[in-house]
């Protein structure tokens, strides 16, 4: 089953998109403050969640916020060779490579994450990025994990006593 | 998920701002919302909460209701995390329990729709809140600060702030790139709005930067290397061989006059091409060292070594060595200036106005030298063509305010332009036309400055030039003729004249990028360095100990740069004096029983901090040496490194609170 799957629209009226995204300090977070003093406006539907280094960013980290409710997750560093530390961000992009085909084979649309590099000085970036995001994100649909998690939960739970019935059956 | 540390109370403030955050967001909604999550004892909004007001409500608060989490929903951390740690540390609370919501810059400053920010506003409010429970008290390490200083470049930038820190008893390492120090402002003639001399200003600085104990000046060198930390750089320079021997040289050029080369005939760099050199030269002649050079790429003995080494012979001190090999040395260094300086505009790039095509074309760079005593002319306006100019026309703008070229206004050429009519006309006495978009004299005595020239009889026209072209009709002056729209008569207008002068605008240099990642620093998209904050840290960058001055950082004029490399300077020294800095306490540790000796983390970090402990079969990272990026962290397949302030719990807390993930949360909570 994929997890992506939406069978109906209908719970989506007036939904917006909630994206996680994690900024490194140096570059892509300073760009999102400059957008901000530039006055550069932007869809409201980010959350930025402030690291050191885009190399910070565990799979793990991303993995949760699909499970707990983000329709997608952005990353953004620094430029190849303009890493505050040296190399993280490559550390970044090598892990996120293998991550992402991960995330796809979950059944996760490849929309739904994305990694850019933004530098300090490209506030308008920041808004281009985050709207085309939100754009794609929105035309997928909600991911809702939660809900189908505990959908799943039940059915499963159904199956579960359905079996257990059976064998008392049997037993009996 | 582990447990929050003991009984948390915390206070929960949002700031107006006067309207830029409440103009956008609901704050009291957000109080509202925010007071009936679990942990929180206090919720209030404020005006100001940066202001002395503000933080006592605070404190009071932290103090009365017994607080032991701080959350300030405000401005950028960037701005004021600083601020409201204090105000945590100074009411008893240790300052890392405290998380700053970003609700301005990346909040009610980017969004229109007031129901989406503050929607947004209450998801990172609430996410702080989530994460602050988790917050550990942890302690600033204190590094000591290295009281040497590394001055790059030997600007007037340079120069000045090489001078006030030396002054004030440090030891200065001044590097500069070209054989001698002095920058652009050497070449200028006189400067606005004053009309001082340049060289009278600026040679007397230059002679004690020379002179001084507490400067040492390394000329023809360049930075190879940058390592380590504020307080704690260690640099490599590299001193290019200037074929002579600088302890022996007394400057008295005789190599000169005995070079093989009985006439100049190399491109004079210090005169803009206008006269030529011999490749043993010195640059100019208050040039500062007073030390000749030997330019390999012209000498014969360098291309054919069948020179009969004249310059060699004629010196009685043998300082001449055309052995000699590049020098490296090796400094260590606190804090470090960067005063790159600037490139003046390639008045090539506007091919319609002719630079390079026709020879009476000229830049601003280049009539400064034509005009001043010791250039190429001695101050004598003689055109390329041997005539005088009768006729003169100043296009201002080249390079500067065009979509084309550059975007910026450059913000010396509207003066320097009428700096040069002045002295043009002094030495001329020609016609002067000013072609125009607008005349931009911001500053202490330059309007005034721009009145006396427009008196003096120079005429304004307002419009930007579209082509410049020889006046064929014309045999006997063989002017150019200009063309441009009048804006204010909206007629099309042609001016023919003997001499265009192009005010030619500021870049950034070529090699910025490079110069950036030495240092890791940042800079703008069109290569000008970029300022820890525009307004209040306008020397800083966004790595500690390392300041910015001049025009590397923007185009500016002499005195706002003359200031600015003071203001560096100044920060320089407070770092110095006060002996030590404190360091962000978010690098890495092993929690030893977690980890399984895989040794993966090892290879990761760039400035090897982990090590393998054989012993133990456990990695060990070096608290002095993580830099704090958190990569190993992430890589840690046991979880056993952890980041302080950057810990697993406090980013999944994070995580939690945008997402409203609450009963997970609240079942961590009970068991």
């Amino acid at each position: 089953m994929l997890l992506d799957e939406n069978k109906s629209q209908s719970g989506s009226q007036g939904w917006q998109p909630k994206i996680i995204a994690f900024f490194c300090n140096w570059c892509t977070y300073t760009a999102a403050d400059l957008a901000g003093v530039s006055r550069i406006k932007h869809a409201p539907n980010a959350r930025v969640i402030r690291v050191m280094c885009s190399g910070r960013v565990d799979p793990q980290f991303i993995l949760d916020s699909f499970a707990k409710g983000a329709d997608g997750v952005l990353v953004g560093g620094c430029h190849p060779g303009d890493c505050h530390y040296q190399e993280g961000n490559y550390k970044c992009l090598r892990r996120f490579q293998l991550f992402k085909r991960v995330v796809e084979s979950f059944g996760i649309n490849k929309d739904r994450l994305r990694l850019e590099w933004i530098s300090a000085s490209e506030g308008d970036k920041v808004r281009l990025v985050i709207n085309d995001m939100v754009a794609k994100v929105k035309a997928l649909g909600p991911l809702s994990l939660p809900k189908k998690f505990s959908e799943w939960d039940k059915e499963m739970n159904i199956i579960e006593e359905k079996i257990a019935g059976k064998e008392e059956a049997v037993h009996a | 998920m582990s447990k929050t540390t003991g009984n948390t109370r915390t206070g929960f403030y949002i700031c107006h701002c006067g309207t830029n955050i409440a103009g956008t967001v609901d704050v009291e909604k957000v109080v509202d919302y925010v007071s009936k999550l679990p942990n929180v004892v206090v919720a209030k909004h404020y005006k100001y909460m940066c202001s002395d007001p503000g933080q006592e409500m605070i404190q009071k608060d932290i103090r009365d209701q017994n607080l032991n989490r701080l959350v300030v929903a405000a401005c950028s951390p960037f701005l004021h995390e600083r601020t409201f740690r204090n105000v945590a540390s100074q009411a008893g609370l240790n300052q890392f329990f405290f998380q700053m919501v970003n609700t301005r810059e990346q909040n009610a400053w980017v969004h229109l729709d007031a129901l989406a920010s503050t929607e947004k506003a209450i998801d990172l409010a609430r996410s702080a809140i989530f994460r602050v429970a988790f917050h550990k008290p942890l302690e600033q390490k204190k590094v000591p600060i290295h009281p040497g200083v590394l001055v790059v470049g030997g600007g007037i930038a340079g120069i000045h702030a090489s001078l006030t820190l030396a002054n004030a008893g440090k030891k200065v390492f001044l590097v500069e790139r070209e054989p001698t120090i002095g920058g652009h402002m050497a070449m200028f003639d006189k400067t606005f709005p004053t009309l001082d001399c340049a060289a009278c200003i600026l040679t007397p600085k230059m002679s004690s930067v020379k002179n001084h104990p507490n400067i040492t000046m390394w000329t023809y060198s360049e930075i190879e290397s940058v390592d380590g930390y504020v307080g704690n750089f260690k640099v490599n320079v590299k001193k290019k061989p200037r074929y002579i021997i600088e302890d022996l040289c007394v400057g008295c050029l005789d190599c000169i006059d005995a070079c093989v080369y009985k006439e100049p005939r190399f491109f004079d760099e210090f005169n803009q091409g206008l006269s030529k050199r011999k490749p043993v030269y010195i640059p100019f002649p208050q040039a500062t060292p007073q030390l000749v050079v030997i330019d390999p790429e012209t000498c014969i003995d360098f291309k054919s070594n069948k020179c009969k080494k004249t310059c060699v012979d004629v010196c009685e001190r043998k300082a001449i060595d055309l052995n000699q090999q590049p020098e490296h040395k090796e400094i260590e260094v606190g804090t470090i200036i960067v005063a790159t300086g600037f490139k003046p505009f390639d008045a090539s790039g506007v091919p319609y106005y002719g630079y390079g095509v026709y020879p009476n074309v000229y830049t601003a760079l280049e009539v400064e030298r034509l005009i001043n005593a010791s250039g190429p002319t001695s101050g004598e306006v003689v055109m390329r063509d041997g005539s005088r100019p009768e006729k003169i026309a100043i296009i201002h703008c080249v390079g500067s305010r065009d979509k084309n070229t550059n975007l910026w206004c450059s913000r010396v050429c509207c003066l320097y332009s009428l700096k040069l009519a002045h002295l043009l006309k002094e030495h001329t006495h020609a016609d002067i036309y000013n072609f125009y978009i607008d005349i931009r004299t911001p500053g202490k005595m330059m309007e005034e400055f721009y009145y006396r020239m427009a008196e003096e009889g120079t005429k304004f026209i307002r419009g930007r030039v579209a082509d410049i072209y020889p006046d064929l009709t014309d045999e006997v002056h063989r002017r150019l003729i200009v063309k441009a729209e009048d804006t204010l008569i909206s007629e099309i207008i042609k001016v023919p004249v003997d001499m265009v002068v192009l005010s030619t605008g500021l870049e950034p240099r070529a090699d910025a990028n490079d110069v950036r990642r030495m240092f890791n620093i940042t800079c703008s998209t069109e290569g000008f360095f970029i300022e820890r904050h525009p307004k209040l840290a306008p020397v800083n960058t966004f790595t500690d100990g390392i300041f910015l001055a001049g025009c590397c950082q923007g185009p500016k004029d002499i005195p706002d740069t003359v200031a600015q490399a003071g203001a560096a300077a100044a920060e320089a020294l407070a770092l110095i004096d006060s002996g030590f800095i404190e360091l962000e306490p978010n690098t890495a540790f092993v929690v030893e029983v977690d980890c399984s000796g895989c040794k993966s983390c090892v290879p990761l970090c760039p400035y090897s901090a982990i090590s393998y402990q054989e012993d133990k079969k456990k990695a060990y990272i070096n608290e002095a040496l993580c830099k704090g990026c958190g990569t190993c962290v992430a890589s840690c397949p046991s979880g056993s490194i952890k980041q302080n302030l950057f810990e697993d719990e406090e980013i999944y807390s994070e995580i939690d609170g945008i997402l409203n993930y609450t009963n997970i949360y609240e079942v961590s909570e009970c068991c």
